[in-house]
């Protein structure tokens, strides 16, 4: 009864999308308040609605109804409640129901804190976001519906995926989704200010703290995505070029453009039609990303319930909404005129120099994506196009981006002499090289990489640190101005700062990984960079849905006991699937990273272990990028300053 | 069945991927071992190198390509060997040759385009007379004058 009357507040929520997105543009056209004010009730009706789809599918997992067909293929009564919640999420049906419940959530979030929102952009904002619900909405309804009942229930479920019953796996497709669908929101408003026929400071003071919110979601997804590789896969890989990784990556990168370019918008007035254009194009790139996943267009590590059918549909969704928005574009580009003057040497030139770095990075990601498809289809060669590439075709854009970033954040807005900018970040420069020199010097004969990246880390976090020194002014008091400084300047710094100890640890990672694998009988003692490893034993352990066999080694430094791990070999009988649980000793500089293998004929078990140099400092510098966007976010002047033109409008003329 | 199948080559890859007894003893050529096959792919997995999956036919190539440098051959040669028996699917490093120029070059031609472009746009903004300030409609002079009032 419940997973019908989910079903049934879904084909509610479908009618309501149908009249959000219609009713409000036409008021909106017509200047008629009272269809213009349906929006907002339409928007919080259709939260409620899919909430309520939502909440009668969780409720079949909770309860374990096994008369629903998605709660047969993806749970069990033996798996511990937060995997009977997270396995809504973990497959195609589901997912797609969270996804289309974001939309709807952040339609509402507009509906209620937009409040300074003049009323024909808030409406028509609203009737786009409507009509994105409602394609999702049909897609899942037609194609997908997670409300399948079975002729004949079963007694019991297929079980979760075991790598999907995971803390860190759990979590990554929520936050994902938040960052894919909150680039929605960035698009209904690019498309409701194409309709307005006006883009001004103000609409980009607008749509900036949502492409920041869905760009520090995106952040912390695809963190957590890469930190679940790193621990769960088994040998530490943490990002592996994988079409569906890059489909995540892409909307990151246009979003950290758009990011910057929408800065552009509000205080400068240019880049207007970039800027629209980008936000268009980022929400493009999570369809893309949508349909790569459920398609199996591109077969990947992770695509997850492929189909042809339902690619089909998405990719109709996709090529709808990108016509529409880009023809939009088209005829209204000459609206979006640039009105600030500003020299080459300016704030306004680095954040275009951002722009091209990350949107052609974001291209060469997208190009190296789909060329396997490209190549078989019109020039019939079967080719893969991996890691291999990616690291040597997109590094140097980042190399490039690091360069130029901490000069670019100080430069002035309109005019800029470069040569005080270099003097102000000289010690970093200085001080960064010689980190470089150090690690080329104490490293022999292996590739350039370790050096640069943490060259280029140093450079980025001092600089961060001098940019955010500069703003305290001269005199007395510098520190007391520092912790008064507004809070977007230390989210630019810290996030900054972040992408800087991000790019140390991918390097160091990359460049001076150890590796030992062998054949370890109890009491075998492995020496990996300084640190001994000791098998002590091997024994069976029976977890709640799964058999393990754990071992238990000690690890120490110099003689000194450093701890013990655990490293696992699990099996799980109702999906019939074995994982690997590997064991961390995580430390500030280094990580040890231990996989237990199979047992070897001749006795004893085959053993991987690593040193893995500054891996934290990967996850710590996506954390400390997040950070700084939220920091950003909760700025004052987001939330004070961001009234001004709706005033402008209600005041009758005296 | 057929899911443990995949699981075992697809996704799970449990733990071992190089296993103890490939090792050869010549640790110099173990490297270059190695470094050949964290290049080529997994024809069985999904965008795996045979370095890092778990399928037999991985471990089958990553035997191969030990055999063929044991008995002599260069890195290329081994390569080649194996591209000879597979096609250029198992490169994951695509070759440059052809229409793969395309895909090589695509980053350098399109940040080339976007830095003229860009170029263009800014020598355009460099030159632009000023805007005249007061472009106010008449609905925000008489706010102006309001504000200015109190």
């Amino acid at each position: 009864m419940i997973v019908e009357l989910g079903h049934f507040a879904l084909i509610l929520a479908c009618l309501v999308a149908v009249l959000q997105s219609t009713i409000p543009l036409i008021g909106a056209h017509k200047r008629w308040p009272g269809w213009m004010a349906m929006a907002e009730p339409a928007a919080v009706a259709q939260l409620l609605l899919t909430a309520a789809a939502f909440a009668a599918l969780t409720h079949a997992f909770v309860t374990s109804d096994f008369s629903v067909r998605l709660v047969v293929l993806n749970s069990h009564t033996d798996k511990p409640m937060l995997y009977k919640v997270t396995g809504v999420w973990g497959n195609h049906e589901g997912s797609m129901l969270l996804w289309v419940l974001i939309v709807a959530l952040f339609g509402a979030a507009v509906a209620w804190f937009g409040t300074n929102l003049p009323p024909t952009l808030k409406a028509r904002v609203l009737a786009v976001q409507g009509m994105i619900g409602l394609a999702f909405i049909l897609f899942i309804l037609l194609t997908s519906n997670p409300f399948l009942r079975m002729a004949v229930p079963p007694f019991n479920g297929q079980d979760l995926n075991p790598l999907l019953q995971d803390p860190g796996l759990a979590f990554h497709p929520p936050f994902l989704y938040l960052g894919y669908v909150g680039l929605s929101m960035t698009f209904s408003f690019a498309v409701a200010a194409l309709i307005e026929g006006r883009v001004d400071a103000a609409w980009g003071r607008w749509v900036r703290p949502w492409t920041l919110a869905a760009w520090v979601f995106l952040t912390i997804g695809i963190g957590l995505g890469s930190w679940w590789a790193y621990y769960e896969l088994g040998w530490g890989g943490f990002w592996f070029w994988d079409p569906v990784e890059n489909a995540s990556f892409m909307p990151w990168l246009i979003a950290a453009a758009l990011l910057h370019s929408a800065i552009v918008v509000e205080k400068r007035e240019a880049l207007k039609s970039w800027t629209i254009l980008m936000a268009i194009i980022a929400f493009g790139f999570s369809m893309v990303g949508a349909f790569i996943t459920r398609s199996g267009v591109l077969t990947s590590v992770h695509a997850f319930a492929t189909d042809p059918e339902r690619g089909v549909f998405l990719l109709a969704i996709l090529a709808v909404f990108m016509i529409g928005a880009l023809t939009l574009f088209a005829m209204r580009a000459g609206v979006m005129q640039a009105r600030g003057v500003f020299s080459m040497v300016s704030r306004e030139s680095a954040l275009v120099l951002n722009n091209i770095l990350l949107s052609v990075a974001a291209f060469v990601v997208f190009v190296g994506t789909i060329w396997p498809l490209v190549a078989e289809m019109a020039f019939d060669r079967k080719l893969s196009v991996g890691a291999p590439f990616f690291n040597a075709a997109f590094s140097p854009f980042m190399l490039a981006l690091g360069l130029v970033l901490p000069i670019g954040a100080m430069l002035p807005w309109k005019r800029a002499r470069l040569g005080r900018i270099m003097r102000a970040l000289m010690p970093a420069l200085v001080l960064a090289l010689a980190i470089g020199a150090l690690a080329w010097a104490m490293q022999s004969g292996r590739s350039a990489l370790g050096p640069v990246g943490l060259f280029l880390a140093a450079w980025l976090i001092m600089g961060a640190g001098i940019d955010l020194w500069s703003r305290t002014g001269r005199g007395q008091g510098r520190l007391a101005r520092l912790t008064r400084l507004p809070r977007a300047d230390w989210g630019k710094a810290v996030a900054h700062a972040g992408l800087g100890v991000t790019m140390a640890g991918v390097a160091a990672m990359m460049a001076w990984q150890q590796e030992d694998i062998r054949v370890m009988r109890t009491g075998d003692e492995v020496t990996l960079a300084g640190h001994t490893i000791r098998l002590d034993e091997v024994h069976e352990i029976e977890g709640p849905n799964y058999l393990s066999t754990t071992a238990t080694f000690t690890l120490s430094r110099g003689g000194r006991v450093l701890g013990q791990m655990h490293p696992e070999k699990r099996v799980y009988p109702v999906a019939a699937m074995p994982t690997t649980e590997a064991a961390l000793d995580n430390g500030f500089l280094r990580d040890i990273y231990i996989a237990l293998g199979d047992r070897q004929e001749g006795g004893g078990w085959a053993v991987r272990s690593y040193y893995k140099p500054l891996a934290n400092w990967i996850w710590g510098g996506s954390i400390l990028m997040a950070l700084g966007g939220f920091l950003s976010l909760s700025d004052r002047r987001f939330r004070v300053a961001a009234g001004a033109r709706r005033q402008v409008q209600g005041v009758p003329a005296e | 069945m057929r899911r443990l199948i995949l699981a075992l080559c697809v996704i799970a890859a449990p733990a071992l991927a190089v296993q103890p007894d490939e090792i050869l003893d010549d640790p110099a050529l173990e490297a270059r071992a190695r470094e050949i096959s964290a290049g080529l792919r997994c024809l069985v997995c999904r965008n795996e190198s045979i370095d890092d999956s778990n399928a037999q036919l991985a471990r089958d190539l990553r035997l191969l390509v030990r055999e063929r440098l044991v008995a002599g051959d260069t890195n290329e040669e081994t390569v080649d060997y194996i591209v000879a028996r597979y096609g250029e699917y198992v490169l994951l490093r695509p070759t440059t040759r052809g229409a793969n120029l395309l895909l090589w070059l695509a980053g350098p031609l399109m940040l080339g385009a976007g830095l003229i472009v860009a170029g263009a746009y800014l020598r355009r903004r460099a030159e632009a007379p000023e805007p005249e300030t007061a472009r106010l409609s008449a609905q925000e002079e008489a706010r102006l004058r309001e504000l200015m009032r109190e």
